[in-house]
């Protein structure tokens, strides 16, 4: 540990509240809402920043356009954009940009009304015929967002002899954190969820299917929200108000589809190594993990690609409710704001991740746990079942 | 004619697209192909105009004879485009060719698709024609 690089932090982070703001405001106003916020939370103001990242949700050109709606002038512009993992990618560059000190303080913003809109993410969500070659030769088939992950689902069944009442655990265990945070809580009150509860087993595989093998309780939600993430050198970091939460190692990578491929293997299985390596940890010393929950078998491939147990086994891993936050000894607890599945999904939910992976390294989820030390933040931006990136961020306290 | 219009159509691709348009081309004649490269022998699919091995541009087309094996799939319940809507349930799958090539399709010809599909299941190309083209849909051998 003591070899680590603690050269960025995270000081500031803000989660937008609403999950329905009824068409009244827009994601630029998230984004700035939440930009103050996070500044306020570290200590920091606008005039501090010097560094944006944007996944597009600004608009074309959302380096630029941000700049000027925020009214800086940055000295770095990332606009990484690789769907919902595109917030682990910004906090990676960041630590490198501050790193080599071309900036001291980053600002990552997000909003999205896609509720109000009626954007079909979780249960909904279909690709169509576009110019691109690739989705030429997969826009006449209907597949739908539920379908593509389905799709590595059936497979991983096949292979390993995973079973659907393995795959609600996790949906289960999301729902459990959920329960006990009075945002999501008040989010699902406002989607109209019925039966805003603790679920079982048995209420995940006795929901509808959307496509076989996913229940709807399963997927993701679909809501507004949004939020902001402020990361900082540790010289600036030293002077912030809270506990910097450091970013100890990060990695990228893409996955697609490959004649002769194996689709329950993701992208994470490139990046994840890589982070653990820079970060000099090992999974099992991992007290948090937050992993990209658009579907229940995103997060079981992803917690075998990221070595907590091996490839095919995490059906066996995540049975009794291991990945609980009251369940210390068993391993990392996940997804412990409700995740996805109960807490919010706005369509890129890689901020959230760090932003709970944050809150636990200062002591602040209402799904604590304690003594937490290092976290991992694994987002999964585009499609699990055909092209998707990876990004993973290994974060701890001091 | 007026009624016709009212009927929900499948989405269909652009058949100009440069790198698949061969391919597309190829359906009209009921031929389902695709390339390998001459250099390094790597099957390329979906078309492209490079070989994803060595980027070399010396592909050649070739015709697959139509048969292979269910890699994965799903059963879709749930639609909003209104052809698909109007299709429920049916099966999306992953399609691995006898000749290599991994390719996505829907499956046809099962009376209950909840049940009639499985991995591993032996399938052969079922065109669906159109105008301009033909779409391969696959179904049970």
């Amino acid at each position: 540990m003591a070899t680590q690089a603690r050269a960025a932090a995270i000081v500031g982070i803000h989660e937008y509240p609403s999950r329905d703001v009824e068409g009244a405001v827009t994601p630029l106003h998230i984004k700035t809402e939440s930009a103050l916020r996070a500044l306020e939370d570290a200590g920091l103001t606008i005039a501090d920043v010097d560094g944006i990242y944007d996944a597009g949700d600004g608009g074309m050109m959302s380096g630029l356009a941000i700049s000027e709606y925020f009214g800086i002038k940055p000295n770095v512009i990332d606009t990484t954009m690789v769907g919902g993992s595109s917030y682990e990618y910004h906090a990676a560059h960041a630590a490198r940009d501050i790193a080599a000190g071309k900036c001291r303080v980053a600002l990552l913003t997000y909003g999205s009304t896609a509720h109000s809109n009626a954007f079909a993410i979780g249960v909904g969500g279909r690709g169509g015929p576009a110019a691109a070659p690739w989705d030429n030769m997969d826009g006449f088939t209907g597949m739908t967002l539920v379908s593509n992950y389905a799709m590595v689902a059936h497979r991983h069944m096949y292979e390993y002899g995973t079973t659907s009442e393995q795959l609600a655990e996790i949906s289960v265990a999301t729902r459990y954190h959920a329960m006990r945070n009075p945002e999501a809580v008040a989010g699902m009150t406002a989607l109209e969820f019925m039966d805003i509860r603790e679920t079982t087993i048995e209420d995940v595989v006795n929901s509808r299917i959307i496509a076989d093998p996913l229940h709807l309780l399963e997927c993701c939600m679909i809501s507004d929200g949004g939020g902001a993430v402020v990361i900082a050198s540790a010289e600036v970091a030293r002077d912030c108000k809270k506990a910097p939460v450091w970013l100890l190692g990060s990695g990228e990578a893409t996955g697609y589809p490959e004649n002769g491929g194996d689709i329950t293997t993701s992208a994470a299985a490139q990046s994840g190594p890589s982070a653990f390596g820079e970060a000099g940890v090992t999974p099992s010393e991992i007290d948090i993990a937050m992993i990209y929950d658009s579907f229940s078998i995103t997060v079981l491939a992803l917690l075998e690609d990221l070595g907590f147990c091996k490839k095919g086994e995490g059906g066996a891993w995540v049975e009794g409710g291991r990945l609980r936050f009251d369940r210390p000894n068993d391993g990392p607890a996940l997804n412990t704001d409700g995740g996805g599945l109960s807490s919010n999904h706005p369509g890129m939910r890689g901020i959230f991740l760090l932003i709970e992976a944050a809150r636990q390294l200062r002591g602040e989820s209402t799904s604590q746990v304690d003594g937490a030390k290092l976290a991992v933040a694994h987002g999964n931006g585009g499609m699990l079942g055909s092209r998707h990136c990876a990004g993973t961020v290994i974060l701890g306290k001091d | 004619m007026a009624d016709e219009k009212k009927i929900p159509r499948r989405p269909l691709p652009n058949v100009k697209e440069p790198d698949t348009a061969p391919f597309w081309a190829g359906t009209r004649e009921g031929e389902l192909r695709y390339q390998r490269c001459d250099d390094c022998e790597t099957i390329v699919f979906y078309p492209r105009h490079h070989c994803t091995n060595c980027l070399g541009r010396n592909l050649s087309w070739h015709v697959s004879k139509g048969e292979g094996t269910v890699y994965t799939y799903s059963v879709i319940r749930q639609a909003y485009h209104p052809f698909f809507r109007s299709k429920v349930p049916f099966a999306v799958a992953w399609i691995d060719l006898d000749e290599g090539p991994r390719v996505l399709s829907n499956l046809t010809g099962i009376e209950d698709p909840s049940n009639g599909v499985s991995i591993g299941q032996r399938v052969t190309v079922d065109w669906e024609e159109h105008e301009e083209l033909s779409i391969p849909l696959f179904r049970p051998l």
